[in-house]
């Protein structure tokens, strides 16, 4: 059984012709916990919407190993609280890859259900409203529905913002068991002391992917430097990225190699060794 | 009593058929209002009434009163500009509030026109505002068969469109169905609109849809709940309009959607949930927790 839960092969995602992620490749390995960083605008809910499947690829692939099965956690201003929803009804939302369209919930989807809330401290909180949640609250529901999905690969696009201490507390304590149960978990994060202390792994965006690797070294002062001069805007007029030889490409617009970054595993038993990180 | 409430219902059979078909359209275009309020659509459903307008013109002017090919002819007008709104809006810059409008404008202009070039006023006023006292039984049996399509596609499709309204991204991510469902819904909406004109007319079929949905928001918040209780009102909006309209000598549609208007009112005054007089009446009462 392969080791990477997901696959990046010279991937690129964006919106109307443009790239947001620009030529990504490598592996996160099964059981990985990542951190995905970068500046607003440098590609980190563009990868999990690719990952996800929400978004197709405009050039490459991303390969998600066979029998998988994804949670993801969209940002929460994806959400309309004003729908009349109850907590158990947005936790229950997670039974759809087991019960899908028509499927009776069971008594066991309610166990679950019960068991997700009292996970994330939400127990009691069934019956209310979901516009009478605070911030954090609400992303506490949200981790219930992701613990329903009971899934392998899990997807959190930027699960702290606007979210109290304690509650990112709670939330990491939620994080670090999935991470213990072996599961593949990747976050998008901006808070880059939680990132260093709580993620072993870190993927540094900022388009084009700037670093990946042990989180002290992808990192790296050098590193985030690089990330920062990431240039925000689209250009109109920049030029097509076309097939350089040897099967790479050329981004004109920003003058990168585009081979990715190799990301290998490791054969000794534990943490897997990575490879030096190779950006442009 | 009995000769105000029952005896119009038991005496005149154009009265029977005017409720039936009345309590049809409630049954089915109110909860498909609920859903077109709650993903901020409402709107929506006043301009695809008008969109339907030159399709159900076209077949009034080619083969007269008849319903099956007004009935075709709102269908294809209401389809085309729900998909041409939709392709304008995915492929250009572009919103679908500024398409749809674009695309409604056009075709609620080319209705009149179509109308006003072969008719009289009688015409394009009966296409507007329908007539619910003279619904024949191809009519009846045209809104009992959107009724059941209508009914049994909300059953089946639920818990997609709870789904696709509270976290769409959410439901891309596990299922296929977003996309779909988007569309059937917007079939659904039209099909009820084209369902309301004959008895309603084009203008009104509307507020019978829209109007028992935003009147239930001030009283629950549960979808379901919120479904029932749209069909209750609308069921007593027709009931109480058709009987102001039979005693009154009033125009039948004007006068079930004016009912309507009036619960909405009410509702919006002293519903329990997020109504008027709540909360102006004790603004700094609090709970202790």
């Amino acid at each position: 059984m392969s080791e990477a839960a997901v696959t990046f092969r010279d991937l690129t995602l964006g919106y109307s012709s443009h790239p947001a992620v620009h030529h990504l490749s490598g592996e996160v390995r099964r059981g990985s916990l990542t951190a995905v960083v970068g500046q607003n605008g440098s590609g980190k809910s563009t990868l999990l919407k690719g990952i996800v499947g929400v978004l197709k690829p405009m050039a490459g692939t991303c390969q998600v190993a066979s029998n998988s099965r994804i949670a993801y956690l969209p940002q929460q201003s994806e959400l309309d609280r004003s729908f009349p929803a109850r907590v158990v009804d947005l936790v229950s939302m997670g039974l759809w890859p087991k019960r899908g369209l028509l499927g009776r919930y069971r008594g066991e989807d309610r166990d679950a259900v019960a068991s997700a809330l009292g996970t994330v401290g939400l127990s009691g909180f069934e019956k209310r409203s979901i516009d009478t949640l605070s911030g954090g609250q609400l992303q506490r529901a949200l981790f219930a529905r992701v613990l329903v999905q009971n899934a392998d690969i899990i997807l959190l696009d930027e699960p702290f913002n606007a979210v109290d201490s304690n509650t990112v507390g709670d939330l990491l304590g939620v994080i670090k068991r999935w991470h213990s149960q072996q599961l593949t978990v990747m976050v998008v994060a901006h808070d880059l002391d939680l990132v260093r202390s709580h993620f072993p792994e870190t993927l540094l965006l900022a388009r084009r992917p700037v670093a990946w690797g042990p989180t002290a070294e992808a990192l790296s002062s050098e590193n985030l430097k690089k990330a920062r001069r990431f240039d925000e805007a689209w250009h109109d007029d920049a030029p097509w990225c076309e097939p350089a030889g040897h099967g790479g490409h050329v981004d004109h617009g920003h003058g990168h190699h585009a081979h990715g970054l190799n990301h290998s595993k490791a054969g000794s038993a534990g943490e897997p060794e990575r490879s030096p990180i190779q950006a442009a | 009593m009995y000769d105000f409430l029952v005896a119009p219902f038991v005496e005149f059979g154009f009265m029977q058929r005017a409720l039936a078909g009345s309590l049809l359209l409630s049954l089915s275009a109110c909860p498909v209002g609920v859903f077109l309020m709650l993903r901020r659509m409402s709107l929506t459903g006043d301009a695809m009434s008008h969109a339907i307008l030159p399709g159900a013109a076209a077949g009034f002017l080619l083969y007269g009163l008849q319903i099956v090919p007004m009935t075709i002819g709102g269908l294809v007008a209401g389809a085309i500009v729900a998909v041409g709104a939709g392709a304008v809006s995915r492929f250009t810059l572009q919103k679908e509030d500024a398409s749809l409008a674009a695309f409604y404008l056009i075709s609620l202009a080319l209705g009149v026109m179509m109308v006003s070039l072969r008719g009289s006023s009688v015409d394009l006023m009966h296409v507007l505002f329908g007539t619910v006292l003279a619904l024949d039984d191809a009519a009846l049996w045209l809104i009992a068969g959107i009724a059941v399509v209508t009914l049994a596609s909300l059953a089946v499709f639920w818990r997609a469109l709870v789904a696709e309204c509270l976290d769409p991204l959410f439901l891309r991510s596990v299922s296929r169905l977003g996309p779909l469902v988007h569309f059937l819904f917007l079939g659904l909406v039209v099909l009820n609109l084209v369902g309301g004109f004959q008895a309603l007319g084009t203008l009104l079929s509307v507020g019978l849809m829209m109007l028992p949905a935003a009147a239930a928001r001030f009283w629950t918040s549960r979808v379901v709940t919120m479904a029932a209780l749209a069909v209750v009102i609308g069921i007593v909006s027709c009931l109480a309009g058709l009987l102001v309209s039979y005693h009154a000598a009033l125009p039948s549609g004007p006068a079930v959607v004016l009912i309507a208007g009036a619960i909405y009112l009410v509702s919006a005054l002293v519903g329990t949930r997020g109504a008027l007089l709540a909360r102006v009446s004790h603004p700094h009462r609090h709970r202790t927790a």
